[in-house]
C-alpha cells in the first residue's frame, strides 16, 4: 500500500480527505504510483502530469523521505519507506507568485 | 414559473445566481471550484439542467466540470485536449515560429439541439468537440491546419479561440473567432474553414487586404437573422449582412470603439449592446464612467445607458465573454467586471442594478432563461 499526499486543490477534485492510498503491482516508481493514482482517481488525469507526454507539470514537485524526487526518471524506484507505506509520496504544488 | 439562472466564471471560482422573472431578488450559490480560474460556464439550450464549466490553474491544468442538475452538483468529465496529428507552428510575439501547445479552454459552446454535444475553443487556438457530454474530446483539425495558420499570432491574452457561434437555421454553419487571427467560417460543420475578415482594417497590419491577423474580440448574431453578424474588434465595432463575407464599420458616435463584449437584444435583431473601453493600452472606461451603449439601428447611432451604473471613479473592464442577454419578454441584460461586480438590467438596459458587488474578477457571464 502506497500512501500519497496531494495538494488541497487536488484532494478537493478527487474528493478525498487527508492521504489517499493506492496499490502498485511491481516496482514502486513515480510512474507506477502515478498510474495507480490516475486509475483510481480518473479526475486527476492531466493535473499532475501531461496526459500525452507524461511529463510532470511545471508547477508540480515530488518529494518523499525529505528528498526532492521531482527530476528523477519516472522509472527510478522510490525509497523503500514509500514502497512499504512507512512514508508518504508527496505531490506538491510549487510555491509560485510574487 | 419563469425565471433566469446567471452563470458567472471568475478568477477564483464559479457562481450560480437565480431569480424569478422580476429579477430583483437573487439567490447566489458559490464559489464552486474555489481558487480556480473559471474562464467560462454555459448551459445547454436543449436541456437547461445541463451546464458545462471550464476550470483551470497554472498548477494543475485544465478540468471540465459538468452539472446535470442546473448547477447544484458538479462532476469532472474528460479533460484530454490532444491536437490531432502534427501540431505545426504559429507565430510567436517576436515573429519566430512556435509549436502549437494546449494551454486552456476559453469558451464552451453547447449544441443548440443536443445536450451531450459541446464545442470547446482553446488556447493555442483550436476547436474541439465532445459528443458524449464532455467525456471525450476530439479536435476538428482542419481549422488549425488551415493554410494561413502558420501566420496566426497571439494577442496579449494568448492565441485563443474565444467565440463559437452556432446557427439553428444553418446547422452546418459555424463561426469562430481567434485573437489575433480573426473570424473563420465553416459551412460543413467544421470539416473545412475559410477566413471571414474582408472589410476589417487593423492598425499595425500593413496589408489592407490581409486575410488574417485581426484581433477580433467578440462576434454575436440574432438567431432570427443569422446572416447579420456583429463584431467588437480590438478597435472598431463592425457589422456584416452577408454572413461574414464582408464587414463595415458601425462605431460612429461611440466615445471609444475599443472594447470586448458585444451582444444582441433577444427580440430585436437590430438592437445591440457594447461596453466602450478607453483604449487598448488603458483598458478602463472613458472618463471613469461605466456605460453600456445601445444601438437600436444595428449600429451607427448609439445611446449611453447609465441609470444605475457608476458614473464617476469607475475603472473596471468588461471582458469578452462577460455579457449575456436573457429572452424574457422584458429582456434582461447582464455583464460582469474585472472589479467583481455583476450588473443586471430587467428592462433591456434602461436601468441597472448590481446583482453582486464583491466577487473576484469576472471572466464570463452567461444566462439561461427558465420557463
Amino acid at each position: 500500500m502506497i500512501r500519497v499526499v496531494l495538494p488541497a486543490h487536488l484532494r478537493n477534485l478527487a474528493r478525498v480527505n487527508g492521504e489517499l492510498t493506492v496499490e502498485v503491482a511491481g516496482p514502486t516508481t513515480q510512474q507506477s504510483v502515478l498510474d495507480a493514482i490516475e486509475a483510481g482517481y480518473p479526475m486527476l488525469r492531466g493535473t499532475i502530469r501531461d496526459q500525452v507526454t507524461h511529463k510532470r507539470r511545471a508547477f508540480i514537485r515530488f518529494y518523499a523521505c525529505e528528498q526532492d524526487l521531482s527530476n528523477d526518471s519516472p522509472d527510478t524506484p522510490l525509497p523503500e519507506a514509500v514502497a512499504t507505506g512507512n512514508e508518504p509520496f508527496l505531490v506538491v504544488g510549487a510555491i509560485a507568485g510574487g | 414559473m419563469s425565471g433566469v439562472r446567471v452563470l458567472v466564471g471568475t478568477q477564483k471560482g464559479a457562481f450560480v445566481m437565480t431569480s424569478d422573472a422580476k429579477r430583483k431578488q437573487w439567490d447566489i450559490s458559490g464559489p464552486h471550484f474555489t481558487g480556480w480560474d473559471i474562464y467560462h460556464v454555459k448551459g445547454s439550450p436543449a436541456d437547461p439542467n445541463r451546464i458545462y464549466a471550464a476550470q483551470n490553474t497554472g498548477w494543475f491544468g485544465q478540468i471540465i466540470q459538468r452539472s446535470d442538475d442546473g448547477g447544484k452538483t458538479w462532476n469532472p468529465v474528460g479533460n484530454k485536449f490532444a491536437y490531432e496529428g502534427a501540431t505545426g507552428n504559429h507565430l510567436w510575439y517576436d515573429g519566430t515560429p512556435r509549436p502549437w501547445e494546449f494551454k486552456r479552454v476559453w469558451h464552451l459552446e453547447p449544441s443548440l439541439t443536443d445536450p451531450d454535444t459541446v464545442y470547446a475553443g482553446v488556447e493555442d487556438a483550436a476547436l474541439f468537440r465532445s459528443t458524449d457530454a464532455g467525456q471525450n474530446w476530439e479536435e476538428l483539425p482542419s481549422l488549425r491546419q488551415h493554410a494561413t495558420a502558420p501566420n496566426w499570432a497571439p494577442g496579449a491574452g494568448g492565441m485563443c479561440l474565444h467565440t463559437i457561434l452556432l446557427d439553428k437555421a444553418h446547422p452546418d454553419r459555424i463561426f469562430i473567432a481567434i485573437s489575433s487571427a480573426g473570424v473563420f467560417k465553416s459551412e460543413d460543420a467544421g470539416k473545412s474553414w475559410r477566413p471571414a475578415n474582408k472589410g476589417l482594417h487593423s492598425e499595425g497590419i500593413p496589408d489592407p487586404n490581409a486575410e488574417v491577423g485581426h484581433c477580433v474580440h467578440r462576434i454575436a448574431m440574432h438567431p432570427s437573422r443569422p446572416d447579420t453578424v456583429f463584431m467588437q474588434k480590438h478597435w472598431d465595432v463592425m457589422r456584416s449582412d452577408d454572413a461574414g463575407e464582408s464587414w463595415r464599420e458601425v462605431s460612429d458616435n461611440l466615445p471609444s470603439d475599443f472594447g470586448f463584449p458585444i451582444d444582441v437584444h433577444p427580440h430585436d435583431p437590430e438592437t445591440i449592446y457594447v461596453v466602450p473601453i478607453k483604449s487598448d493600452s488603458e483598458h478602463v472606461p472613458p472618463d471613469g464612467k461605466l456605460r453600456v451603449y445601445r444601438s437600436r439601428t444595428g449600429g451607427n447611432e448609439w445611446e449611453a445607458l447609465t441609470n444605475g451604473l457608476p458614473q464617476s471613479n469607475c475603472f473596471v473592464n468588461v471582458l469578452r465573454d462577460a455579457m449575456a442577454v436573457d429572452s424574457l419578454e422584458s429582456p434582461g441584460i447582464y455583464f460582469g467586471t474585472t472589479g467583481g461586480q455583476v450588473y443586471g438590467s430587467a428592462d433591456a438596459g434602461d436601468s441597472w442594478a448590481p446583482i453582486v458587488r464583491d466577487l473576484p474578477a469576472v471572466y464570463s457571464v452567461e444566462v439561461q432563461t427558465l420557463r
